[in-house]
């Protein structure tokens, strides 16, 4: 089994001969790594991607809006401009960009945006889905055990913190917990609490 | 503590190769910090099945509570011609791995497939180290056939080399399938860094004492001696160390400012004392004056090291005199002999008496120890939401010197690093007479750090440093940089790692100090030999033994 320091170490170098700089490598070293820890085909992603262009480089993504249409993106540009961006980027609540190739390789990005952010992200694309929780986690539906190679479109939806239950199953769970509480008395109030009858002092 | 304000040293100052390349081990020294920490687990040498020449395989194991490290050792034939102590020799007198726990019958069968095939083997996540060592010819040799006649050896000759193997490399972290930091890393013993890298020293030191007494007994049993305890104890393992470790303290910014920062808090700290005991300044004569005995053992044919050896003999006899007229009567003493030291010493006095300065102070290093490592995946990501004028203001406090260099001129980037392919080792080489430039490895901190001022001094200072690189991605490696010494002042050298007037062996120097190692031995400019563990503790001794075993006298 490699390990991950040998994963990121490769990935990062071959991004390197592939024609990325040094520091687009070093994220995607880190990228790489990320999604194997997840247990996604991260390093199946790239060695296919890096092979695709490696004789004809890339273009880089200058401005991201909230719908970012061309023939082809890179994942790794769009997912670094992203993470470099997600502040601002936030604010459009929804991004769509349209064909992205192995756009897997964008995932581990938007996990460390919603780690940034403290928002959980969800990322769509050929009818899977992603959550990504504060980069702590990657929840997938409908994954698809064949690399994807172009997606045409991935829509990108930052999620507001919000409980993910309902009011009535809080309610009754919160009462359920008070049954570990002592009801109280005449005297444990007076001499339970520790502190003084008046703040005042 | 104090009514002055001892401030810490100024990384313009500290940070400046030829003085990383004068630093001295101290108590802050991995070595040392691992027997502190290991000194009471349970050593056990758990199996020995070496054949009459000494090949065969070894376990040996420290233990405590449930958990338990063990050492797997692989000795084997090698002919003359086979044997050499370049990192890109393929077979070794022996080769070792550290493994977390008790290797099975199944794992030493495992390991004994791969481990003697070092970087074209494989191991797995449940080892932690790996190495490599050669015997020292005229010592092992003659130390078997003394032994063997039931004589000792002579210590003049083992003085002379002072060890009987010496390692060519010693892996962890990830490599060749070693278990990865995450693993092990909330393990309170090896909070310590380079910890596994240090025990599997310790044991291999081990080992080569049993070989040599096992293969003496086995030449003849009747006549053979046991290696004398005193002589053992003097002897440590040997290194030979080249460019692979340079690039290591450039490539882990925030470890390298926890190392530097524990040294100078450390400093700090001492000079803030204001009423010195009596107690304490004798412990520094004490180690100060074994000490001086130990250097005359420093023996290299380096006229680099030479010099170095002989400013700071000569540093010391000055010193000498100046500490007879000290005394504990003068308020805030260690900060009197700081700053005398720093106007009268040179770099290689100054920075040895500084190692001797915490010898006294447990209270104050103690704690400092389990600082020295970093989780550096926390400082990766850049805050891309700053502006460009933060980081003008960064590069303009952080990099004074290095932003005066002028790149123009071909002295200041005469030289490029890369990684060979034939055995992926870091290399320097001349970037105006070799092939290979276009293939440089981004080490060249200084010269991109002056090219990023440039595009800083251009660029609208408005801007968001994530807008600044969404056309400026060839130097996004130096602005991560930039943010990390913003936040850790010693991260980087302050100085140009491929200018022509570069000394490599600097940039080993001050790794191996903080390892502990002594003897620095340069063969070159890119490579040298040093002695890790001479003078210490046996492993039937560590429960007893006490901190300043390193300046134990060489008999």
């Amino acid at each position: 089994m490699k390990s991950l320091s040998e994963v990121d170490t490769t990935s990062k170098r071959a991004s390197r001969a592939a024609g990325y700089s040094w520091g687009i490598s070093e994220e995607i070293g880190k990228a790489i790594r990320s999604l194997e820890l997840f247990g996604l085909p991260g390093i199946e992603n790239l060695n296919l991607y890096l092979k695709k262009i490696k004789k004809n480089h890339p273009k880089k993504i200058i401005k991201i809006d909230k719908e970012n249409k061309s023939n082809e993106l890179c994942p790794i540009y769009c997912g670094v401009a992203f993470l470099d961006q997600c502040n601002l980027l936030e604010k459009l609540k929804i991004i769509k960009f349209n064909n992205v190739n192995y756009p897997l390789l964008i995932l581990p990005f938007i996990s460390k945006c919603s780690e940034i952010l403290g928002k959980r992200i969800l990322i769509q694309f050929n009818n899977t889905s992603f959550l990504v929780s504060f980069n702590k986690s990657i929840l997938s539906k409908n994954i698809d055990t064949k690399i994807c190679d172009l997606a045409s479109e991935i829509r990108i939806e930052f999620l507001e913190n919000k409980n993910s239950f309902s009011e009535q199953d809080w309610n009754e769970l919160y009462k359920l917990s008070e049954e570990t509480f002592v009801e109280e008395t005449e005297s444990l109030r007076s001499k339970g609490a520790g502190a003084g009858l008046t703040d005042n002092d | 503590m104090s009514e002055l304000n001892i401030k810490f040293r100024d990384p313009e100052e500290v940070m400046k190769l030829s003085r990383l390349g004068s630093f001295h081990q101290s108590k802050l020294s991995f070595l040392r910090s691992f027997i502190r920490e290991f000194k009471d687990w349970d050593y056990k040498r758990n199996l020995f099945d070496l054949d009459k020449n000494g090949y065969g395989t070894a376990v040996y194991s420290f233990s405590k509570n449930k958990r338990n490290y063990s050492l797997v050792c692989f000795a084997q034939h090698i002919d003359e011609n086979e044997r050499s102590d370049r990192v890109i020799a393929t077979k070794w007198d022996a080769a070792f791995v550290l493994h977390d726990g008790l290797p099975t019958k199944d794992d030493i069968d495992r390991l004994k497939d791969n481990v003697p095939k070092q970087e074209v083997g494989r191991v797995s996540y449940k080892e932690l180290t790996l190495s490599r060592a050669n015997r020292s010819v005229r010592a092992f040799d003659h130390v078997v056939n003394s032994l063997s006649q039931g004589k000792q050896p002579d210590k003049s000759l083992l003085n002379k080399v002072g060890y009987l193997y010496r390692t060519t490399a010693v892996y962890g972290s990830g490599k060749f399938g070693l278990a990865d930091r995450f693993r092990i890393k909330d393990r309170k013993e090896i909070y310590g860094p380079f910890r596994l890298e240090m025990m599997l020293v310790y044991l291999v030191r081990q080992f080569t004492f049993d070989q040599v007494n096992h293969i003496a007994k086995s030449k003849d049993p009747e006549k053979a001696a046991q290696l004398d305890i005193k002589i053992a104890r003097n002897l440590g393992i040997g290194n030979s160390t080249g460019l692979g470790m340079a690039p290591f303290i450039v490539n882990h910014p925030t470890l390298l400012h926890q190392w530097i920062y524990c040294r100078e808090k450390a400093l700090k700290d001492i000079r803030s004392i204001k009423e010195v005991n009596n107690n304490d300044l004798n412990i520094f004569k004490d180690c100060l004056y074994k000490s001086k005995v130990s250097i005359n053992s420093w023996l290299t044919d380096s006229n680099y090291q030479n010099g170095k050896i002989n400013s700071l003999k000569s540093d010391l006899i000055k010193f000498d005199k100046y500490l007879k007229k000290c005394s504990i009567k003068i308020k805030h003493l260690w900060n009197e002999i700081y700053n005398w030291s720093e106007k009268n010493l040179q770099e290689e006095g100054l920075e040895y008496i500084v190692s001797m300065m915490m010898e006294p102070y447990d209270d104050i290093i103690d704690p400092l120890v389990n600082k020295m490592s970093s989780e550096e995946d926390e400082y990766f990501t850049i805050p891309t939401h700053k502006k460009v004028s933060d980081l003008k203001k960064i590069l303009e406090n952080n990099y004074k010197s290095i932003i005066k260099i002028n790149f123009e001129e071909k002295n200041s980037t005469a030289n490029f690093w890369f990684i060979s392919k034939n055995k992926e080792e870091p290399r320097i080489a001349n970037r105006y007479e070799e092939a290979g430039a276009e293939l440089e490895q981004p080490l060249a901190i200084a010269r991109d750090i002056k090219k990023l001022y440039e595009k800083i001094l251009i660029a609208k200072q408005s801007k968001t440093i994530g807008e600044f690189l969404l056309v400026n991605d060839d130097v996004r490696h130096v602005v991560r940089r930039a943010f990390i010494i913003d936040r850790f002042q010693y991260s980087e050298i302050q100085d140009n790692t491929i200018g022509a007037s570069l000394v490599p062996i600097d940039m080993l120097r001050l790794k191996l100090s903080f390892f502990g190692a002594v003897k620095f031995d340069p063969r070159s400019d890119k490579w040298l030999r040093i002695n890790m563990y001479q003078g210490a503790p046996l492993s039937h001794e560590l429960k007893k033994s006490n901190d300043t075993w390193v300046y134990n006298v060489i008999n």
